[in-house]
């Protein structure tokens, strides 16, 4: 069997599989269908200081091979989630990565220093590119010295793995990746849902209270790609890609485009045990290829 | 205890040019169901249907690992779904959300209503069906656009007396259900499944009746087990998921009436 560890700052993960914030909840969701302990770790709902009630609905609509979503950050903030989530999911065998949000460098620093003291959680993953949010969100990651004024204020505070989530919607994200990698982050992961919007011709109306959204799914996939190899060329830190991964195959394209781990999003939406298979088919394509460890073809093209 | 696995289709019935019930065989044992449950349903016969479809569960008998699902052909996914040939396999996961909140007694003059409209009679099916073997003697009000939209009237009088209304007045009392007589006697418990306008009429019936109040909400979903957070309804203790939380709310629970 090959072997598929990488590392991601000092995190070393037994595999690339990771899974999208907002799309595996806290884990235990899907218990019933998925052997935590298998994967390489889980990045959980975007949290906030705050509680946050999230847009109104609808917040969802499907699309061609994809869907929007206009959630907004719905959590109930990081107090609840040390007090409550935290002590029933730490002992699960998986890496758990906290998604960070805010509507200031405060806000994110506040959080940060929040989990910083517990000894389950060795790398958060700043989304400084969520579309949803009226304060904040993707402001910062739409500017390099947006991204660089969370990721530094943060960089204090932090001194477990940092991650940055990136927007795609920029004119150029390799900058903002250079901003974040120039801040001290340890490893950039993107896409994070391209900006979208669907109208419902019957009634007239957006189909999103929000009227846009962010896009997700297999859609989003080629854009995705293309970003992460544009990004794995220029940082030296390890990028994490992710954007309408559904199977191996998929995930492969993102190892070979230059990410050193992976993460599953909407899939999880179609096929509860979408991690698993991804894993599975992973280990059959070294096996079939003859690939003795995983990082043979990480960024090969 | 969830399950995601295929079912073979081993009956697909023709019930009008919009209904079909779909009878589904699971490769693996069937999990406990209850009434108000509903299953993510996979149509891989439509390229243009990329989300699973939450589809209210009409019936389970675990001894022949058999559920049956009522289906309205809404779009491209449902059709999918009605159009598919028997014996072939479907993917499902169920069961999904809480049930309905069963009243431990009932007396002969005061008997849970069932009211339903449309597909929304699914699940009072399942329910009247739990109702009787528990011992309770549920009664039924249905309503339809006309007579030929009212599903399965056989096995709703097989359970309880049925009330019936149609918008075109074919059967039963003319009119919505909220204007049947049924709704002017005094009541207890209300269960109801049908059009979001329907079950609002409902609720705002039974608050007037005194009547507690059970419906179950159908909001469009992603995941269907709380992790996308995309099918919220605003309660008294803000947004939840429908799907975890429901789709069965009290009344109480819901904003609709403030």
């Amino acid at each position: 069997m090959a072997r598929l560890s990488v590392n991601i700052g000092s995190l070393q993960l037994k595999n690339p599989v990771l899974t999208a914030s907002g799309t595996f909840g806290y884990g235990e969701e899907f218990a019933d269908f998925v052997d935590l302990s298998r994967l390489g770790g889980f990045v959980v709902k975007g949290t906030t200081l705050h509680s946050r009630e999230g847009n109104d609905y609808p917040r969802m609509a499907e699309t061609p091979s994809g869907m929007l979503n206009a959630v907004g950050l719905q959590n109930k903030g990081v107090g609840y989630f040390i007090d409550n989530i935290y002590p029933r999911i730490k002992d699960c065998g998986s890496e758990i990565i906290v998604n960070v949000s805010g509507a200031s460098p405060a806000d994110y620093v506040a959080v940060a220093e929040r989990l910083a003291p517990l000894q389950g959680i060795r790398a958060i993953e700043l989304n400084i590119s969520c579309p949803n949010v009226k304060q904040g969100g993707m402001a910062f990651g739409t500017t390099c010295a947006g991204a660089a004024s969370v990721v530094s204020a943060v960089r204090r505070a932090w001194e477990k793995t940092l991650i940055v989530k990136l927007s795609p919607n920029v004119t150029d994200i390799v900058e903002i990746a250079r901003a974040a990698e120039d801040e001290g982050a340890d490893s950039v992961s993107l896409i994070n849902t391209l900006m979208g919007m669907a109208v419902d011709v019957e009634r007239r109306r957006p189909m999103l209270s929000t009227i846009t959204g962010g896009l997700s799914g297999p859609a989003v996939r080629p854009v995705a790609v293309r970003m992460v190899w544009q990004v794995a060329k220029a940082v030296k830190i390890p990028v994490i890609g992710l954007g309408g991964i559904t199977c191996g195959r998929d995930a492969l394209e993102f190892l070979m485009a230059g990410a050193t781990a992976v993460q599953i999003g909407t899939a999880n939406f179609l096929d509860p045990a979408a991690t698993m298979r991804v894993i599975d088919e992973i280990e059959d394509y070294c096996t079939r290829h003859k690939i003795s460890d995983i990082r043979e073809i990480i960024g090969i093209i | 205890m969830k399950i995601c696995t295929d079912f073979r289709l081993t009956e697909s019935r023709h019930l009008s040019p919009v209904y079909g019930l779909l009878t589904l065989q699971s490769e693996k044992p069937l999990p406990e169901i209850h009434a108000g449950q509903f299953a993510q349903v996979r149509a891989d016969g439509s390229k243009t249907t990329f989300l699973r479809r939450p589809i209210s569960i009409c019936s389970a008998d675990p001894e022949t690992r058999t559920i049956r699902l009522l289906i309205r052909r809404a779009g491209d996914g449902t059709a999918a779904l009605l159009d598919t040939p028997v014996g072939h396999l479907i993917n499902i996961m169920l069961p999904l959300g809480r049930p309905f909140d069963i009243p431990a007694t009932d007396s002969a003059t005061d008997r849970p209503l069932l009211i339903g409209g449309g597909v929304g009679v699914a699940p009072l099916l399942f329910l009247g069906r739990e109702m009787r073997q528990a011992g309770l003697n549920p009664e039924f009000l249905i309503g339809a656009r006309s007579a030929s939209d009212l599903l399965l009237l056989d096995e709703f009088k097989a359970l309880g007396d049925v009330n019936i209304t149609t918008d075109d007045g074919s059967l039963g009392h003319r009119g919505v259900v909220t204007a049947h007589p049924r709704l002017q006697r005094p009541v207890s418990h209300i269960f109801c499944c049908g059009p979001a306008p329907m079950m609002k009429a409902v609720a705002a019936a039974a608050a007037k009746l005194g009547a507690s109040c059970q419906v179950s909400l159908e909001n469009m979903m992603a995941c269907g087990i709380g992790a996308c957070l995309c099918c919220v309804e605003k309660t008294v203790r803000g947004n939840v998921c429908v799907c975890t939380e429901g789709p069965v709310f009290n009344i109480n629970q819901l904003t609709w009436l403030d």
